[in-house]
Parts: C-alpha cells; sequence; structure tokens
C-alpha cells in the first residue's frame, strides 16, 4: 500500500523487531514463527482481538502492538505458561503483556539509541482502536505459527532533539 | 535455599519458579515490585537469592537493589531483565546486582546463571 509517509521508516528499527519476534518466539514458546512481507497499515484498529502494547520514549518514540488472533493467543499463552488459560483471566493478560514486553525490549537493544519502555497494556475486544503518532506510518508485519495468526505493527520514529 | 522472586508478571514469576524448583531444598519467595520485594526482604529475610526484574511499576528494580546494598551487601542478586544495552548492564552491576540475565531466556540458561552466581558468592549458614 502506498503512502506519502513511507519514506519515514526507519529500516533498522523494523528490522529490529523482526529479529526480536523470532527470538522471543522461539526461545520462550517453543515455537518457529513465520514472517511475512511487511507493509503500510493505515487502518487505525489492531489486525486481530488480543493485543499487548509497548510504549516507546528516550531516543524513540511511539509504540508496537503484537496483535493476536483470540485463539492463537491462547494456544501460544499455554506453550508460554505450561497452562491452558481462559483469555478473561488475569494470568492470560499477564502472559501476553510479558510476551509484548520482551519482544520490545529486545527489539530496542538492536537500536543502537538509548530508548526506555513502558509497562506493557493489554486490550483484548473486537475493533478496539490505538492511538498512533500521525508523521510516521504504522508498519506491520504479518506472523503465523503452528498456533496460527498474529501481526506485529509497529509505529515509532527516532526522535531528533534539536541543538541548543 | 530461601530464594525472592521481583517481577511484575507473575507469569515471569511461575517460570522461575519452576527452574527454583529444580534445585534442592529451594523455597520461593514472590514479590510483585520492588516495594513488595523491600518488604519481603524485611519480614521474610534473609535470602540466599534474589532475582530481580528491572521494569516493574511502584519500584522498579534497579531502585531496590539500590536500596537492599544499603543494608546487605552479601545476598547475591541476579537481574533478570529485557534492558540488555551495555550502559544499563554496567549500571545494575555498580548498583550491587551479582549476575545479568537478559529476557528471553532458556530454563538452561537461568540455571547456569544461578548456579555460577552461588558459586562466586560466599552463602550465608
Amino acid at each position: 500500500m502506498a503512502s506519502d509517509l513511507s519514506g519515514n521508516v526507519n529500516p533498522t528499527l523494523i528490522k529490529a523487531f523482526v529479529k526480536s519476534t523470532k527470538n522471543v518466539f522461539n526461545t520462550m514458546v517453543g515455537i518457529e514463527i513465520e514472517l511475512g512481507k511487511p507493509d503500510i497499515k493505515i487502518d487505525p484498529t489492531p489486525s486481530y482481538d488480543v493485543s499487548g502494547i509497548v510504549g516507546f520514549s528516550g531516543d524513540v518514540a511511539g509504540s508496537v502492538v503484537v496483535s493476536f488472533c483470540n485463539d492463537t493467543a491462547v494456544s501460544l499463552v499455554e506453550s508460554f505458561c505450561g497452562e491452558k488459560l481462559r483469555s478473561d483471566s488475569e494470568d492470560f493478560v499477564d502472559a501476553i503483556g510479558e510476551l509484548c514486553n520482551m519482544i520490545a525490549g529486545n527489539a530496542k537493544k538492536e537500536f543502537g539509541l538509548t530508548a526506555n519502555i513502558g509497562i506493557p497494556t493489554v486490550i483484548i475486544g473486537h475493533n478496539h482502536t490505538v492511538a498512533r503518532l500521525r508523521d510516521v506510518p504504522c508498519i506491520t508485519i504479518p506472523c503465523s505459527c503452528t498456533a496460527g495468526h498474529f501481526a506485529v505493527e509497529i509505529n515509532i520514529k527516532q526522535v531528533i532533539f534539536a541543538a541548543v | 535455599m530461601k530464594v525472592l522472586l521481583v517481577d511484575d508478571s507473575r507469569t515471569m514469576r511461575n517460570i522461575w519458579k519452576k527452574v527454583i524448583t529444580t534445585i534442592n531444598n529451594s523455597e520461593a519467595v514472590e514479590a510483585g515490585d520492588g516495594l513488595e520485594g523491600l518488604k519481603a526482604v524485611k519480614e521474610q529475610g534473609p535470602f540466599h537469592l534474589m532475582l530481580v526484574d528491572w521494569n516493574m511499576p511502584n519500584m522498579d528494580g534497579l531502585t531496590m537493589v539500590k536500596k537492599v546494598r544499603e543494608t546487605n551487601k552479601t545476598t547475591p542478586i541476579i537481574m533478570v531483565t529485557t534492558e540488555a544495552e551495555k550502559p544499563r548492564i554496567i549500571e545494575a552491576i555498580k548498583a550491587g546486582v551479582n549476575n545479568y540475565v537478559v529476557k528471553p531466556f532458556t530454563p538452561e540458561t537461568l540455571l547456569e546463571k544461578i548456579d555460577e552466581t552461588l558459586k562466586k558468592v560466599p552463602q550465608p549458614a
């Protein structure tokens, strides 16, 4: 999908999330992830119904959303925690938040910048929306595995500080 | 061995606990943030080992470690965190952390780091 904002995308930041997503699921969940071609996402609604959101600050601003199909999330959380959890339980929300926290934190180390991540937030429900930075596009990376589908939606930019 | 586990994620504490229980005669005490961690140190200590996350609400792990080290220089502390940049690791070591594990990790890695840490640090009776 074409966009006049596409030139603002920093490939280093996107590549960091590709590497991080594979690493987190492989190490903590024991599942190999297939990542599709990144694309620009205009719709503010995350791709699926279970979304973990982590904000960035410091040299990087914005957020990453890891959005799961409900059944995929339930299956991945079962592999991660070693027990089946209902998607309306506190432990399920905690597990999704922790997976997103690790994806964001692991990507951050690849940025080569001084960035901080916030405490993860999890939203579950149909058609929820996530506020985004307007001056950079949201890049979505479709992901699939034996548990089903999810997407990593990256809306971040490097902050340029003006010289004083 | 009495181990304090400090992480705001119950999922992560459960993963740590599974690793800890593979060590003979181990007992885990859990805390959900740095404040709860300090309370546990005061009320349920002494501990033989502490595993502490960095990013937590109310009080982060780095602050907790600094406060623990004001009165306790000996109990081994391992920071288990997503903070993987070199300056952060140096900051944690300066604060008094004995070892460092970056999330994500395998149970084997965590167990190795625990073993390595306990061998280096003299244990209380």
